[in-house]
């Protein structure tokens, strides 16, 4: 017993005592068991030439399809873009991006003329794009307090620390904390159909539906819940300093106000590159008999209160259509034909080499 | 041991370092010196590392000083210290799961050496103290303390044997658990001490401890009533080893001479360096290049960020400012930071999980070694064995088999041929043919059919029944005095009796030739009866008992290669039987009676057989006289006791007159030649280590088939040395020119590595050594010459078939092993042996083999693996050390690879984020990818893959050479496997990018932010990389089923539920149904589906372009065997489970 526990090593040169009969005589047999022996029955698939030559086949002649119905599609997509950053002179928002000043109070306003040639059938889909705007720089997308969006109330008061520095202004934590939620876009943009007759019709601007479902309802919330009066929940807090109202003045409907109003929570969702667009505004089809956007002039008023100037930014307006596949994006139509192509090209050539050889060897193998 | 070292280091006074007195029972010597009782350590065995109340602090050293641990310790540190983009978590969680399993693993391990040193230590011993017994805890015992021992128990301590209950003051001992002999060793009281232990006045001085078993060196001085003290020498013979049991004798006492951790066992037990496996150097350089990457990556990051923040307005926009610290901060602080920052970011790359990985492949994988049926041996009842599990990738990368012999290619299962007396051959035919079962058959041609004369048969045969140190079993000894005689008188009398009980009956010996001797000397008549208090008895043909005293045994040793008795007859006349190698008994006798047996021997020797001369010589009373002094003298010695001994030997040995020779068969080992012509279809040279002598191993060697009718045997022996009539060392500076001429100069050029061409059509080559001209190539006079021999000699072996090394000495074997490991290209060895005598090959080789054999347990204690049999090996490499290395080597490419595709596109994200170390996943997604969602399908592959599967690897052994030299490791598929994953990094990336470019991709218009972005990228990261696997998987059990379809099903499901629930304990709802959002869009599945076809499509053209290996396509036989029905249902225990856990226990991570 004693010695038997001597029977093991240790790399240190240390004894080691590997227990009561540790390392003495087996004399079990093995098991005879498929695991133990490696014996599981396996299935023991085997590449070759004549497996694969089939799917590149199948791949070919399914890809090409949804390529051409992807491109399709996406061709079909209406889209119309605006630059009204106002870099230029002739540009009509050069004023306002020359004069810009946060502490102005009176809002300066440009208005861009532009023509559709082509009606806007179904609903059309607004948005506003930044350019070289890095949403996703990690010191800004970690600047925000989700349990305060969630309306936490001690998080209300005491935002976390990732929000600074923008979480204290004055002593009054500042509701919605944060680098991101205090450079909300406050552009406010409004079209106007030019009618033959030249009355301008303001086009209805749907501000709701922009925002995921779950994000308006379950992760953003405000403060005291379904409390109607604002202004009290958010009692001792402060506006972010580069607002120019408070967050429970954002929208009239209360249910599109505070935390969980549209607009903030799309802003709030952080994009992924330098240049992105957000959806603004919905403007939905009014009957199936009139284009939501028909042929003609529009023009585009905008409130100009977001400076891009600084980081040599650029501002977008782009009106869109929406498809199953959303926005309009060649990118997936041309990389499916292109797959779709090369699979089959590869199918053919692999079929002629598979043919040449395949007699010569009378086998399956392509040998090299 | 490092007290020891130290003292060794320190002590000046060498005498006082070099041996010990020990005051027997505490009393002091004379009564005039003061007594000062020396200092010794005390008994307690301390085999446990850690106390409760270090364990924390030092288990925690002990782990961080493994450089990967470490390392990620630092990431972790970085991450807590400086505001970094992924949590601590991240990396601190991961790093605290394998730091705390392996220290639990560790401290269970500790606390079981704890609870068997405590078993040891408190075990309850008798001591005797002043007359009184005393029951005593082990731990107690001090040196010089007198321990009383009963049957069955094991010795507490190292000791001294003073008295014995037995009659002729022996005592019986086994050893199994030291050194794995099962047979009883007889071990003698000091002579002449007082029978009354409690009178006994005496110091015993012997040398400090050492860890050989089998020496040891004392002098014990005995002192009687103020005489000049006697003096009694002591040597191995009177040490009962602490370990050993005490077998059928009452009990004992013996005096304390080692104890605690100064026993031969605990020093015994010390330091085996570690094996690393080629594979581990492979991993370690891979590390190196992906920490390059990494470093670099972070620097042209951290460079190219300030270039970019250098712009104006880029670094600090309006709507993203600073804090007051982060402006306060210095610049070069700032920028050193950051780089920090990109490392923790991409740490990723150097995979925390790969080490656990690997480690539990190689645990968990090694048990289908010791599971596998086809190694469980009938006879001895016992499978192989795993000792290491570090190792099982290297068995599918030997290039050299270096094998014993005896025991190892042969079966040491020694039976008795033939003998020759007098130049007559005698070989033993059927008993029943002849009355006395003795004939003559086909003698030397000149001679007609006659025997010798009687009395020199008769002289033969007492010389093979006294010449030996053979043991009756002690089974047996009840009925020895009446059964036996009676059973041999049956036998003796009437040849008709059944033989087999007398066939039976143990003999036990340290060598089985020895047993084959005896058993082929009683089946002439000659029966050996046993040994009982100096007094050899034998049965003779007449059935006379003979008894003859036996005064001295020259013992064995492989120097001498010969070992003698002397004996006084009961006629009064000295005897020495001296028995040995031919080479080492001619020198010895009357030449005029060399030549009769000389063709005999050699011509046996050809044939395979064992040879022993043995010699006889009446001893003069003033020689034997003479002798006796001289042998009492010289085990009396302190110093130098062995070459003392040895010079006597040599001295007594001379003059004596050939009697005759014995053959004993030693049969092959079941398809040896089989598992030897596998060998070298696979590629492997099999070099043949003997101690044995050139004819026997020769032959060896051609039933092996090593050396093939055809082959040239290019000979460098002291013989071909001793042709030319010139100095040795001028011939063999002749001889290897010449044959390296012939082997390497004129063979054709081989191409080196994968493409070894096992053609028949070139020469092959033989090449045959011995010991003595290899000490002389080795160790040649000039030293320029040396190397230039060994040089040579090392080129020609390369070029040989085969090569037969024959009587080595142990060292010289490992010598050889170390040569050809640390020649050009630094081939694996693996050296298989069974018995002491390979310990030595076994520990040098990058591999070694123990075989479960005859010799004890030696070689398999030492060994990295056992196999019961040497036909296991064929298996072991070619179908296990095959699927192993393919099965590391592809896990250890897919680590890299699949790491590198996951941190590829976060590092190309930074060029789209300002670096500012934003990171593309979620911290979820970066821990668990790792952990979770890749870890299973990889370690199931490399469990259970078989690409080609056993049967076709067993038949095939050239299959073997495909992976030759590290093949799936080296810098080739490294580089493709990096390529791979770059391109697959790549895709993703901009694949997701260029869809990103309208992030509008939900049917109702909504974005996706660059969370969803990260999840896209994710998803595919997981289900390419996963697939990649299920591509490269040639066998899909039920299991790689479950775990791959299971991993992509679980990444599912976890994302449904990560992003499912707003978790009150994250700050940031970053995935908050970003998964859910992302497959209700279109786009983002036709993304998917289109990027991990594109990824996986050129892996699929070149699976298809790649020349498929014929056996593949051959289907597995059915092999449902019914047979076996007697297994076991329980599960085998495996006692091997902690061992290797044990081994492994500092390796994890």
């Amino acid at each position: 017993m004693m010695a038997s526990s001597y029977n093991a090593k240790d790399e240190d040169g240390h004894i080691t005592v590997s227990g009561p009969g540790g390392g003495t005589l087996r004399s079990k047999k093995p098991e005879n068991t498929a695991f133990k022996q490696q014996r599981l029955p396996a299935w023991q698939p085997i590449l070759t030439a004549g497996t694969v030559l089939p799917a590149f086949f199948i791949i070919g002649l399914l890809f090409i399809p949804i390529g051409i119905g992807l491109f399709v599609t996406s061709n079909n997509i209406k889209e119309f873009e605006v630059d009204y950053t106002g870099v230029d002179m002739s540009s009509p928002c050069f004023n306002c991006s020359q004069n810009f000043s946060w502490n102005s109070t009176k809002p300066c306003t440009c208005t861009i003329p532009f023509y559709l040639d082509q009606p806007y059938e179904s609903n059309v889909y607004v948005y506003y794009g930044l350019s070289n705007f890095y949403q996703n720089h990690r010191r800004y997308v970690k600047s925000r307090d989700d349990s305060q969006l969630n309306g936490d109330v001690n998080s209300l008061m005491s935002p976390s620390k990732e929000c600074e520095p923008y979480a204290f202004h004055e002593n009054k934590p500042i509701a919605p904390c944060g680098a991101i939620a205090n450079s909300m876009f406050n552009d406010t943009l409004e079209l106007f159909y030019n009618d033959p007759n030249g009355t301008r019709i303001p086009i209805p601007l749907n501000t709701t539906g922009i925002a995921w479902w779950t994000d308006k309802h379950v992760k953003f919330g405000n403060p005291g819940g379904n409390n109607p009066n604002l202004t009290a929940a958010f009692q001792g807090t402060t506006k972010p300093v580069n607002w120019r109202r408070p967050v429970y003045e954002l929208d009239a409907d209360p249910g599109n106000n505070g935390f969980i109003n549209e607009d903030f929570i799309v802003w709030m969702r952080t994009a992924a590159l330098p240049t992105f667009r957000k959806l603004y505004r919905i403007i939905n089809k009014k009957s199936s008999m009139v284009p939501t956007l028909p042929r003609g002039n529009y023009t585009l008023e905008v409130v100009y209160n977001y400076p891009v100037r600084s980081f040599e930014g650029r501002k977008r307006v782009i009106l869109s259509t929406i498809s199953w596949m959303g926005g309009k994006n060649p990118f997936l139509g041309i990389a499916y034909i292109t797959v779709g192509s090369v699979c089959f090209f590869l199918g053919v050539v692999l079929l002629i080499i598979h043919h040449k050889c395949g007699n010569r060897n009378n086998s399956a193998d392509i040998s090299n | 041991m490092l007290r020891r070292r130290l003292n060794r280091l320190l002590g000046g006074d060498e005498r006082r370092v070099d041996s010990r007195t020990i005051y027997v029972g505490h009393r002091s010597s004379s009564t005039t010196e003061a007594f000062i009782p020396p200092k010794f350590c005390d008994n307690r065995i301390v085999s446990s590392k850690y106390t409760v109340w270090n364990f924390l602090p030092k288990n925690l050293f002990e782990q961080f000083r493994r450089i990967a641990n470490f390392y990620f310790l630092i990431i972790f540190l970085v991450q807590v210290i400086v505001d970094t983009p992924t949590s601590p978590v991240t990396s601190g969680l991961p790093l605290f799961f394998v730091i705390t399993v392996t220290a639990i693993k560790q401290g269970y391990e500790d606390w079981l050496r704890h609870k068997a040193d405590n078993e040891v230590n408190k075990y309850p011993v008798t001591v005797l103290e002043q007359g009184r017994k005393i029951r005593k805890e082990s731990e107690k015992i001090k040196v010089g303390d007198v321990v009383e021992v009963e049957e069955d128990e094991t010795f507490p301590c190292d000791l001294i044997l003073l008295q014995s209950s037995r009659d002729d003051d022996t005592c019986f001992v086994t050893t199994a658990s030291l050194d794995g002999e099962s047979n009883h060793k007889t071990h003698y009281t000091v002579p002449d001490t007082e029978k009354d232990l409690e009178s006994l006045n005496a110091t015993i001085e012997c040398e400090q401890p050492q860890p050989d078993l089998y020496k040891f060196v004392g002098r014990m001085h005995i002192y009687k009533n103020e005489q000049e003290p006697a003096v009694r020498s002591l040597g191995p013979e009177n040490l009962l080893l602490k370990g050993a049991t005490l077998k059928n004798t009452q009990k004992i006492c013996g005096v304390a001479v080692y104890t605690g951790m100064e026993t031969k066992m605990a020093l015994n037990y010390q330091g085996k360096s570690q094996k690393r496996s080629a594979v581990e150097k492979s991993i370690n350089a891979f590390l190196l290049v992906y920490l390059c990457i990494l470093v670099s990556k972070a620097l042209v990051c951290t460079t190219l960020k300030y270039v970019w923040q250098s712009k104006p307005g880029q670094d600090e926009p309006w709507y993203n400012e600073k804090t007051q610290r982060e402006k306060d901060t210095n610049l070069y602080l700032k920028m050193f930071t950051d780089f920090l920052s990109f490392m923790v970011l991409f740490n990723f790359i150097i995979p925390v999980s790969m080490y656990v990985t690997v480690e539990m492949q190689k645990f968990l994988g090694s048990f289908f070694i010791t599971w596998d049926k086809d190694f469980f041996d009938p006879e001895i009842k016992e499978g192989a064995l795993v000792n290491t599990s570090d190792l099982n990738e290297e068995l599918g990368q030997v290039e050299y088999v270096f094998t014993d012999k005896t025991g190892t290619l042969t079966q040491n299962n020694m039976e008795f041929i033939e003998c020759c007396i007098d130049g007559f051959q005698y070989k033993y035919r059927d008993a029943n043919s002849e009355l006395d079962g003795f004939c003559v058959t086909d003698g030397p041609v000149n001679k007609v059919q006659e025997k010798a004369g009687r009395e020199r048969e008769e002289l033969f045969l007492r010389a093979l029944c006294l010449c030996h140190t053979v043991q009756v079993k002690e089974s047996t000894k009840q009925s020895q005095g009446d059964g036996l005689i009676d059973q041999v008188d049956g036998f003796g009398v009437d040849g008709e009796v059944p033989r087999p009980p007398q066939e039976q009956r143990g003999f036990i010996a340290s060598s089985p030739d020895e047993v084959a001797l005896v058993k082929g000397a009683m089946r002439y008549g000659f029966t050996f009866l046993g040994l009982e208090s100096k007094t050899m008895k034998i049965l003779t043909r007449n059935n006379d008992v003979e008894m003859y005293e036996l005064l001295h045994v020259l013992n064995f040793d492989p120097v001498r290669r010969r070992m003698s008795v002397i004996v006084r007859s009961k006629s009064g006349d000295t005897l020495l039987f001296c028995k040995g190698a031919d080479s080492s008994i001619f020198p010895r006798v009357r030449q005029e009676e060399v030549e009769r047996i000389r063709m005999n021997v050699e011509r046996n020797a050809t044939e395979g057989y064992r040879t022993l001369c043995v010699a006889y010589k009446y001893l003069s009373a003033e020689e034997y006289a003479q002798a006796d002094a001289g042998l009492r003298e010289a085990r009396l010695a302190l110093q130098d006791r062995e070459e003392q001994l040895i010079t006597i030997y040599n001295q007594v040995e001379t003059g004596m007159s050939l009697i005759g020779a014995t053959a004993v068969e030693d049969r092959l080992q079941e398809e040896a030649a089989e598992t030897m012509e596998a060998l070298q279809g696979a590629g492997i040279k099999v070099w043949v280590l003997t101690g044995d002598k050139m004819e026997t191993a020769k032959s060896t060697c051609y039933a092996c088939r090593l050396f093939q009718r055809n082959t040239e045997l290019l000979e460098l022996t002291v013989r071909t040395l001793d042709d030319g009539g010139r100095r040795r060392e001028e011939r063999l500076h002749e001889l290897l020119l010449e044959y390296h001429k012939k082997a390497v100069q004129d063979a054709p050029p081989v191409k080196a590595g994968v493409t070894r061409t096992w053609s028949s059509a070139t020469q092959d080559y033989g090449f045959i050594i011995d010991g003595a001209t290899l000490s002389m190539v080795l160790n040649s006079s000039s030293e320029s010459n040396s190397s230039r021999y060994k040089n040579l000699f090392l080129q020609i072996c390369q070029n040989c078939a085969s090569v037969l090394c024959c009587r080595m000495a142990p060292l010289q074997k490992a010598q050889i092993v170390k040569m050809v490991k640390n020649s050009k290209g630094s081939p694996i060895t693996l050296s298989i042996g069974d018995g002491a005598n390979d310990v030595s090959m076994i520990l040098e080789a990058h591999v070694g083999i123990g075989i479960k054999g005859k010799e004890g347990r030696q070689a398999v204690r030492n060994s990295d693996y056992a196999i019961p049999k040497l036909k296991h090996l064929k298996k072991l490499l070619l179908a296990h050390g095959h699927l192993y290395y393919v099965r590391i080597a592809h896990l250890v490419q897919y680590f890299f690879y699949k790491n590198l595709c996951f941190i590829l596109p976060q590092f190309l994200y930074q060029f789209f984020c300002g670096y500012s170390q934003q990171p593309l996943y979620d911290a979820a997604y970066l821990t668990m990818y790792n952990i979770c969602f890749t870890s299973m399908p990889i370690l199931a592959y490399s469990l259970l893959e078989q690409h080609i599967c056993m049967e076709v690897l067993l038949d095939n052994s050239t299959l073997y050479r495909e992976i030759a030299k590290n093949a799936m490791l080296r810098w080739g598929p490294f580089l493709y496997w990096t390529l791979l994953g770059v391109f697959h990094g790549l895709l993703f990336f901009f694949g997701v990018r260029y869809l990103f470019s309208n992030p509008a991709l939900q049917d109702n218009g909504q974005v996706f932010g660059n969370w969803s972005y990260g999840t896209i990228v994710f998803t595919v990261l997981v289900f390419t990389v996963t697939l990649k696997l299920a591509l490269d998987t040639r066998h899909w059990t039920w299991i790689n089923h479950f775990v791959i379809w299971g991993s992509l099903a679980f990444y599912m499901f976890f994302s449904f539920f990560w992003g499912g629930i707003i978790w009150p304990f994250l700050k940031q709802q970053r995935l908050y149904f970003v998964f859910a959002n992302m497959l209700s869009s279109v786009s983002a599945w036709l993304v998917i589906i289109l990027l991990i076809l594109l990824s996986l499509l050129p892996e699929i053209l070149l699976v298809v372009f790649r020349k498929p290996r014929g056996p593949h396509a051959r289907q597995k036989k059915p092999v449902q065997s019914s047979m076996g029905g007697n297994q076991s249902p329980r599960s085998s225990a495996r006692p091997l489970l902690m061992r290797t856990f044990s081994d492994e226990s500092n390796t994890v991570i």
